[in-house]
Parts: C-alpha cells; sequence; structure tokens
C-alpha cells in the first residue's frame, strides 16, 4: 500500500496533540499548565492504542519509506510507555520547580514523533529526520532548568557535540546513496546482495553512521557528553535521554544491521565487539567513583548500553530477541529509579548526593523498596527483568560463540554491582546525619512507582510473554 | 512417589507464603512477630520430614520430582524443577530444622524485628531452592536470591565492622557465581537438546552424548569451582567469611556456617564431579592440598584468635577443608563421610554460634580474656557448651567422629600422606577448642561483670538442646544416615571411575 495513514497514526497523533498544545498555552492560566501535561498524557495514550491496533500488520508505505511491521510496533509501544510515564513525573517535577512552562509538553510530545519515525522508517532520510526532530526537541528540553547554570552548561554541550555527530551521520547517509544509488532500506539491500564484495563507500559509511548512533547511545568512545549532560539535565529529562533516546537509537541501528544490510555485520564485527567490551568496562568502572546520583546512573547507562550491545554483535535471533527484551528491562529499571532519583530530590535538586541516601530505606520504606529492586534488578540479580535480560544477552553470545564477550560482560557485571550496592547499604544500613525531610510523594507516581516495581519482577519471573513478542518483532 | 509430587514446592511456599504473611502484621508487636516466624519455620520443619520417612534408600536417582515448564522461547526452554536424592535430602531437613533454633536465637534482636523475621523467611526458601532445584537456571536463581537477605541481615543488625563484612560476602559470592552463569548457558547450548535439567545434562555427558574436548571440560568445571570454592570456602577463597562470620547477627552466624557454606560443597557434588569427572580427577591433587592447607591454616589461625566468635569462624575453614578433600578423594567412605561432616558441621558449629551468642548477649563482649571461670556461675551452660566443644574436635560417640573418620580413612585408601596432614587438623581442632573452653570457663571468677551471670533460661535451653541430641544421635546411630546416601554417592563413584577406566583404556591404546 503507497498511502497508509494507520502506519503512522502514532505520529499524527503525537503531532496534532503537540500544536493544539502550543496554542492553548496562552488560553490557559498560570496555575492550570498542569492540565495541558494531561492532556499531551492523553495524546500518548492514543498514540499508543493507534499504534497496539497494528501489531501483526506488515507493510511498506509511502512509497518504500515507511515500515508498518511489528518490529516498528514493539519499539513504538515502548516509546510511548517511557513517554507517558516521563510525561506524568514531570507533572510533578515541574510543579515542585516552579518551572511550568507548558511547551516543555509539546516539545516531548514531537521528541515522540522522531522516534517513532526512527522505529519505522524504510528510508535513511527519514531516520535522519527522525533522529533530528528528537534531537532539537531535548536540545532544549535538557536546558530548561534556566535558573540552573549546570543546565544551560549541558544544553550546549549536548547541542554542539549532538550536532556534529549528526554530521557524521549525514555524511554516511551521503556515502551509502554514493555507493548503492539509493537511500531506501528495501533497495540498499537489494543493492547489496548484487555486490561482488562490499565497496568501501558503504562501509565506511555504515562506519561514519555508527558513529551517529553511537553518540546517542552514549557508546564510548562516543559517551563523553553523558555524565555532565546527564548530571545537568531535569531528572526526567535525565531519564529520558537514558531510556528512550537511547532506545531509538538503538533500534534504528539493530534494523540496519539485522535488516537492511545483514552482510555488513561481519565485517563490522571486529569493532562492534571492542565497543562493546569497552562501553561494559568503561561505563562500570567510571560509575564506581562517582558520587552523585545522577551521574552514577549516567555511567551506569553507559555500561547497559555496552550490554546491549553484546546482542546487537553476536548477531543471531537470540540477541536480536535479547536486545529488545533488554530494552524494555532497561526501560521500567532505569526509568524506576531516576524517578526515585527525582523524589528524594526534593525542590532544586537539592538531594542528588549519593550520600542523601543515608536512612533513606526505613524513613520511606516504600520509595525503599522501589529503589532496591530497580537498583538489584540494574544489577542483574535473578528474579528481576535484569537478570532475565542479561541471561538472554549472554546466553546469545554463548551459543556465537563469543565466549571473551561473556567474559568481559561477567567481569563488567561483577564491578558494577559494587556501586549499586553502595546506595543500598546507605539506605538501610547508615544512619543519616540530621534530620531527613519530608518528601512529597504524590498518588500518580506512587502508582507509576508499583507499576514499575511490579513490571520488574514479573518480566524476571514470567519473562516468556514479552520474548516471545520480541521474537515476533524481529521477524523482518 | 504417588501424592507427594508437590512435598518439595510446598516446603518451599510455607515460608515464602509466612514472609507474606508477616509483611502485613504491625511492626509494633516484636513478639508476635517473632512467634509467627517461628510458627512458620516449624511448620516447615514438619512439613520436610516426610521427605525422610518416605524416602526410599534403596532407589537410585532423584525423588519427590516435580517438573512444570517455566518459560520457553525461541530455543530457549527453562524449567521448574525439583527433586531430591540422598545428598540434598538430609541438607534440606538440616536447613529446616536449624531455621527455628536460630529463630529462637534471635530473640534478643530489638530493633526492626519485622523486616528481620521477613528477611530469615525468604532466606530459608532461597536456601531450600539450592538444595532441591534439579535445572541449571533454577538452582542459580536461588543460589543469587538467597544473597540478598544474608546480605541485609549481616549489614543492617551486625556487628560493628558489618558494612565492609556485607558488601564484602555479597561481591565475592556474586563474582564468583557470574562465571557459573556463563558456564551454565554454554552446558546448555553443548547439550543441544534444549533443556537445562541437571540429570539429562550429566546423563547425557556420561553416556558421551554430549562430547566435551578435555579443555572445554576443565573450563566449565573451573567456572563451577570458582563459584563453589569460594562459597565452601577452600583456602585461598576464604577471606570473606571471618569478616561475615563474626559480624552476623547471631543466627546469620548459624545460618552462614551452618546451610550457606554447604551450598558449596554440595555444589561440588552435584555438578563438579558427576558433570566433569574427567577434570575432577585432573585437578584432584592440587585441589586436596588446597583443602589440607586450609583445615591447618584455619586450625592455627583459629588457635591464636582472642575473640571466641572469630575462633569458631576460622574452626570452619578447618572442618570446611575436611569436607572438601573428602569429597576430592572419589571413594564411597570419603564422599559419605564428606556429606555427613556437612550435617556435623551443621549441628556443632551451628551451636557453638548459638552459645557465643548466648554469652554475648549477657556480657556484649566475645573476648576470651573477659571470662573464666564461668563454670561457677552457669554451669548448665557450660555443660551443654562441653557436649558441643567435644562434637566439634570428633569425639567418638559424638557425631563430628564419624564424619571425621570416615573422610581420613577414604582419603588414606587414595593418599596417605594427605590423610596424615589432614589429621594433624583433628590434633589441632581439640588444641585449639580445649584451650578455648578452659580459659573461658575454668579457673577462678575474676572479673566482677561475670559474677552476677545467669544461666540459661528455658527459650535459650530450647534453642541448643535439640542440637545436642542430634550431636549424640548422629554420634551414636549413624547408620539410618549414611544408608539413605548410599546410592547417591555410588552414582558419583562410579561416575568418577568410569571416567578414570576409559582414561586407562586410551593411554593403553595409545601404548600399541
Amino acid at each position: 500500500m503507497e498511502i497508509s495513514f494507520l502506519a503512522v497514526a502514532p505520529e499524527i497523533v503525537l503531532s496534532v496533540f503537540g500544536i493544539v498544545l502550543m496554542t492553548l498555552i496562552p488560553a490557559v492560566g498560570r496555575a492550570r499548565q498542569a492540565q495541558l501535561g494531561y492532556l499531551a498524557l492523553v495524546g500518548v495514550g492514543l498514540a499508543l492504542v493507534a499504534s497496539l491496533v497494528q501489531w501483526g500488520e506488515r507493510d511498506v508505505v509511502f512509497y518504500g519509506t515507511i515500515f508498518q511491521d511489528d518490529f516498528a510496533q514493539y519499539s513504538k509501544i515502548l516509546f510511548l510507555a517511557a513517554l507517558g510515564s516521563i510525561i506524568l513525573t514531570s507533572i510533578h517535577y515541574l510543579r515542585q520547580e516552579e518551572l511550568l512552562r507548558a511547551e516543555y509538553f509539546p516539545l516531548l510530545l514531537f521528541s515522540g514523533v522522531g522516534m517513532c519515525l526512527m522505529a519505522a522508517s524504510a528510508d535513511l532520510i527519514v531516520t535522519f529526520l527522525g533522529l533530528e526532530t528528537l534531537s532539537i526537541a531535548t536540545y532544549v528540553l535538557v536546558g530548561y532548568r534556566t535558573r540552573v547554570m549546570q543546565s544551560t552548561e549541558a544544553a550546549i554541550k549536548y547541542f554542539l557535540l549532538g550536532a556534529f555527530s549528526t554530521a557524521f551521520l549525514l555524511y554516511g547517509v551521503a556515502l551509502v546513496y554514493g555507493a548503492t544509488g539509493t537511500t531506501k532500506y528495501l533497495e540498499i539491500s537489494r543493492a547489496i546482495s548484487q555486490f561482488d564484495g562490499l565497496p568501501t563507500g558503504l562501509l565506511l559509511g555504515v562506519g561514519l553512521m555508527v558513529v551517529g548512533f553511537g553518540f546517542k547511545i552514549a557508546l564510548v568512545p562516543f559517551h563523553v557528553w553523558a555524565p555532565d549532560v546527564y548530571e545537568g539535565a531535569p531528572v526526567p529529562i535525565t531519564a529520558y535521554l537514558a531510556v528512550a533516546s537511547k532506545a531509538a537509537a538503538v533500534v534504528a541501528f539493530l534494523r540496519i544491521l539485522y535488516q537492511v544490510a545483514p552482510e555488513l555485520s561481519s565485517e563490522w564485527h571486529a569493532i562492534l565487539w571492542v565497543t562493546a567490551v569497552l562501553t561494559m568496562l568503561i561505563g562500570n568502572v567510571a560509575a564506581l567513583t562517582q558520587t552523585n546520583i545522577k551521574r552514577m546512573l549516567a555511567y551506569s547507562s553507559i555500561a547497559h548500553a555496552g550490554y546491549l550491545m553484546i546482542g546487537v554483535t553476536v548477531h543471531n535471533q537470540l540477541g536480536a530477541q535479547g536486545v529488545l527484551f533488554y530494552l524494555v528491562a532497561y526501560a521500567l529499571m532505569s526509568l524506576g529509579a531516576f524517578t526515585v532519583v527525582q523524589l528524594i530530590g526534593r525542590r532544586n535538586e537539592a538531594s542528588v548526593q549519593i550520600e542523601d541516601y543515608a536512612g533513606i530505606g526505613f524513613r520511606f520504606p516504600f520509595l525503599g523498596l522501589a529503589l532496591s529492586v530497580f537498583l538489584v534488578s540494574l544489577a542483574g540479580i535473578p528474579l528481576t527483568a535484569g537478570f532475565a535480560g542479561k541471561l538472554f544477552l549472554f546466553a546469545a553470545a554463548i551459543q556465537g560463540q563469543m565466549y571473551w564477550l561473556v567474559v568481559f560482560a561477567v567481569v563488567a557485571s561483577a564491578i558494577g554491582v559494587y556501586y549499586y550496592l553502595r546506595v543500598m547499604v546507605l539506605m538501610y544500613m547508615r544512619e543519616a546525619s540530621g534530620e531527613i525531610a519530608p518528601v512529597d510523594l504524590p498518588m500518580a507516581t506512587r502508582v507509576l512507582l508499583a507499576v514499575m516495581i511490579a513490571g520488574t519482577l514479573i518480566l524476571g519471573i514470567f519473562p516468556g510473554s514479552i520474548l516471545r513478542l520480541a521474537s515476533e518483532a524481529m521477524q523482518f | 512417589m504417588p501424592g507427594f509430587e508437590s512435598l518439595l514446592t510446598i516446603i518451599l511456599l510455607i515460608p515464602l507464603a509466612g514472609a507474606l504473611l508477616l509483611a502485613f502484621l504491625p511492626a509494633g508487636n516484636a513478639r508476635r512477630l517473632r512467634l509467627a516466624a517461628l510458627a512458620v519455620t516449624l511448620l516447615t520443619f514438619l512439613a520436610s520430614l516426610p521427605l525422610v520417612f518416605r524416602f526410599d534408600a534403596s532407589a537410585q536417582g532423584m525423588q519427590f520430582v516435580q517438573n512444570v515448564p517455566w518459560f520457553s522461547v525461541g530455543g530457549f526452554s527453562v524449567d521448574y524443577s525439583v527433586g531430591i536424592d540422598g545428598i540434598s535430602l538430609f541438607l534440606i531437613v538440616m536447613t529446616t530444622f536449624l531455621m527455628p533454633l536460630s529463630i529462637l536465637g534471635s530473640w534478643s534482636v530489638q530493633d526492626k524485628v519485622k523486616p528481620y523475621m521477613i528477611l530469615m523467611l525468604l532466606l530459608e526458601v532461597g536456601m531450600l531452592g539450592v538444595f532441591v532445584a534439579l535445572d541449571l537456571v533454577l538452582f542459580y536463581v536461588f543460589w543469587e536470591v538467597q544473597l540478598i537477605p544474608m546480605y541485609f541481615l549481616i549489614g543492617i543488625w551486625g556487628g560493628a565492622d558489618r558494612i565492609y563484612a556485607a558488601v564484602k560476602f555479597f561481591l565475592y559470592t556474586f563474582a564468583g557465581s557470574l562465571f557459573m552463569l556463563a558456564a551454565l548457558i554454554a552446558l546448555y547450548f553443548f547439550n543441544g537438546a534444549e533443556s537445562f535439567h541437571i540429570l539429562q545434562i550429566t546423563e547425557r555427558l556420561a553416556s558421551e552424548e554430549i562430547l566435551l574436548s578435555f579443555r572445554a571440560e576443565l573450563l566449565l568445571f573451573l567456572a563451577f569451582f570458582l563459584a563453589f570454592a569460594i562459597k565452601v570456602p577452600l583456602f585461598p577463597f576464604h577471606t570473606w567469611l571471618p569478616d561475615a562470620h563474626v559480624e552476623a547477627p547471631t543466627a546469620g552466624s548459624v545460618i552462614l556456617a551452618g546451610v550457606l557454606l554447604k551450598m558449596g560443597t554440595y555444589g561440588l557434588l552435584r555438578f563438579c564431579l558427576p558433570m566433569f569427572p574427567n577434570a575432577s580427577v585432573a585437578l584432584a591433587p592440587l585441589i586436596s592440598v588446597l583443602a589440607v592447607v586450609g583445615i591447618i591454616y584455619g586450625a592455627l589461625v583459629a588457635m591464636v584468635q582472642p575473640d571466641v566468635k572469630k575462633l569458631v569462624a576460622y574452626s570452619s575453614v578447618s572442618h570446611l577443608g575436611f569436607v572438601v578433600l573428602g569429597i576430592f578423594a572419589f571413594n564411597l567412605q570419603s564422599i559419605e563421610g564428606a556429606t555427613y561432616q556437612m550435617l556435623n558441621h551443621g549441628v556443632s558449629t551451628g551451636a557453638l554460634f548459638l552459645l557465643v551468642g548466648m554469652i554475648y548477649d549477657r556480657r556484649h563482649t566475645r573476648r576470651i580474656e573477659d571470662f573464666g571461670g564461668l563454670a561457677h556461675r552457669m554451669p548448665l551452660f557450660a555443660a551443654l557448651f562441653m557436649v558441643i566443644t567435644l562434637s566439634s574436635i570428633g569425639l567418638p560417640g559424638l557425631n563430628g567422629f564419624v564424619g571425621e573418620f570416615l573422610i581420613l580413612q577414604g582419603t588414606f585408601l587414595n593418599s596417605a600422606a594427605f590423610a596424615v596432614f589432614a589429621a594433624t587438623g583433628v590434633i589441632l581442632a581439640a588444641v585449639y577448642m580445649l584451650w578455648m573452653y578452659q580459659r573461658v570457663f575454668f579457673g577462678e571468677l575474676t572479673i566482677e561483670a561475670n559474677r552476677a551471670l545467669p544461666d540459661l533460661n528455658l527459650r535459650e535451653i530450647l534453642t541448643i538442646l535439640p542440637l545436642v541430641v542430634m550431636a549424640f544421635w548422629m554420634g551414636i546411630y549413624s547408620q539410618p544416615f549414611l544408608r539413605k546416601m548410599d546410592s547417591s554417592v555410588q552414582f558419583i563413584v562410579d561416575r568418577i571411575e568410569d571416567s578414570r577406566r576409559d582414561q586407562i583404556f586410551r593411554v593403553e591404546n595409545r601404548g600399541n
């Protein structure tokens, strides 16, 4: 089918809601801006439904530029769910910080459009457009704490480095076009299969695209921006960058390596392998020394990008399923952890040092339990989603006989446990130095956290259902 | 065994349900929480008794087996599969037996009783799970999951250095077991039959349907061995043990020494020997040397400890060295002795930690020099302590003797040198235990604070008496225990014998 509005219905819904919200901003009084957040939430919900109903459809629409397949739907549902939870926590955050200016929500919705396009894209130009839509919105959002110097610094840093890396991506697209004569995935794929040996331009082009995606995923050595930006950005946006924007780049990258140019994976194998190992090790080692919990989670998110890269590197069915499963698991535990960090941070993000967590566990039993579950899952301990994800990724690597990759992953995980434990040590085993100030925990956030705890445990105990969906999503 | 398929699952579920139940009790009423936890652990113990009565000693293989698919997707399937044989049977019963006693020994815990009791019950689920799991992934899940309650028990309710001890305990065990995770996934793919079932993989390895090169076998063996050696702990992986045992609250030490260490030796018997016999045989001399070093080193270090609890902790290193030595001597006596010694150590060291806890509750010190002449003030305590001391050093008529004798006898058949060196450990044990006993209980009451010490109360007597009874029972009438182990141990011995015969055969062929 050439034109199918259903295929892009989630993007349309998000765009329409974004535009409507922008026009409503002047009409709604300052006191009621939060309600626009709830309206945005409705938009995300509708987009989610629009994506869900397409499950099982398989088509290429808009003249070979958009895929309508389970891979796209799986990714979109993940992005939209993450987006929804970010909007929910943002409403509370913005109210607390007195930053309630409603441009925030349209920007989030537009970035959501970008992510959905990246998941469904069947054309390098569309992929690029999606990435840019996502990026530009997030550049602004990172600098949203206008009163805070660090936030502005983070925004500028993110913007400059981001623009630079996008240039790499675009150059890569141009080279691939030069080698194959097209930007459409299906045609590129056909062209590659007809080549007798791969042309240098193509290899180089994909290599440059790795740089572009690697930046968004925060792979070593393209990760240096992440800690500063994560520290400066408002906590919900940090969570958004760590989870959703990273997942979007992983998904786009996964489609190129698995669907469009599987032949390339053997060429790029060594580089992907090294990247995966470095990302896991450096992320975990650097996280050990952090004193700020946002920075610690930033390095932890780098480390988890490394685990994801295992699945990308091994290039087998189990690996791809493992990546898709791990994305869901990581979204649950990481969003959950950041939500707790946001609440404990209180006004002006006053308590984001790891030291501030002393005695939290018994003072706020629910938040303590929640953060413990998420940290245990991030550490990869059984009966949590994080363990199941690691199990599949390790298994994929062993099936692919990449034993050294597993050895490094094991070493990295063992290092990683230490800093997750350290937070729990503070929460439960140390006394606070002074009186612990109360924390404002709205009902909506409490429910959201409960859902995330349940999700983390259910995925850990019964990983079968999500893994099955992931395996359907990988049938290109 | 019809009608009893779900018994193991029920035994796992009772403490789990108990933990949930406790979560809903108000935190204020500590007494009710303690009694509830005690009731749950007693119920678990009662539920585990049919295992002993219904166990068929003549049958080979697993009993009370239950098998339910857990999840299976895209060439990856994991089962919930449980069952026991003659080796795990008594470890389970020992666990359910020690738990109520540990709860009774935790009466002095005043702070945050509710999370304490919940964690104890969750710990019991994890420990029992390790001994009943017949699926590699299920085993790993339980193996790791029990770390978390223990970590919190040490870290929250422990002594002055509790955080250091808790983190060290967790990191050592976790790091060691990650390689085991990699190895068990590798076994799955070598198996190629889409199953993590331990028995199936063991059988297919034995019948050479899964062919491993010697190098692969060695690496897999080492990956499993590392996890178990840290847990046992075998010298030189033992450094976490003194910290954890000393800092843990009394019940934590009892469970650590009584049950957690046995997971390591159990793992050796369940995985390393039957799955990788060639590697086991090849590395046995090296491992035996480490075991003997551990026996002597642990005993020597125990001798110079000024702290009773630390002394008992180091004695564990020594005792567990005997167990490992017995396992790697590869004959029926030695392995049965080792299995029996696991139980003995649980009884006598568990009891020692409980006794040390009782005196610590009174005096808030465990230094030997702070005591002396306690026998005058606390005759009952002194008498019970004496029985347990003698059981620990292996006096004939008490439990320790049977295990050590079998181990030494079996080891002697294998290598006289190891047996001779190990036997010095028995002598050293008598030295450090009796010397400690003498300094604590005999002589004059010189320290003022000890003059007013009350003797044991009824709860304390009830805590320790069952262990004393067991020490006598297992020392005098060991046959019913050993007979139930026979066929399971024989299976492991046969497996090793087969692999040795194959090797000789291969060498001879090469010679022709």
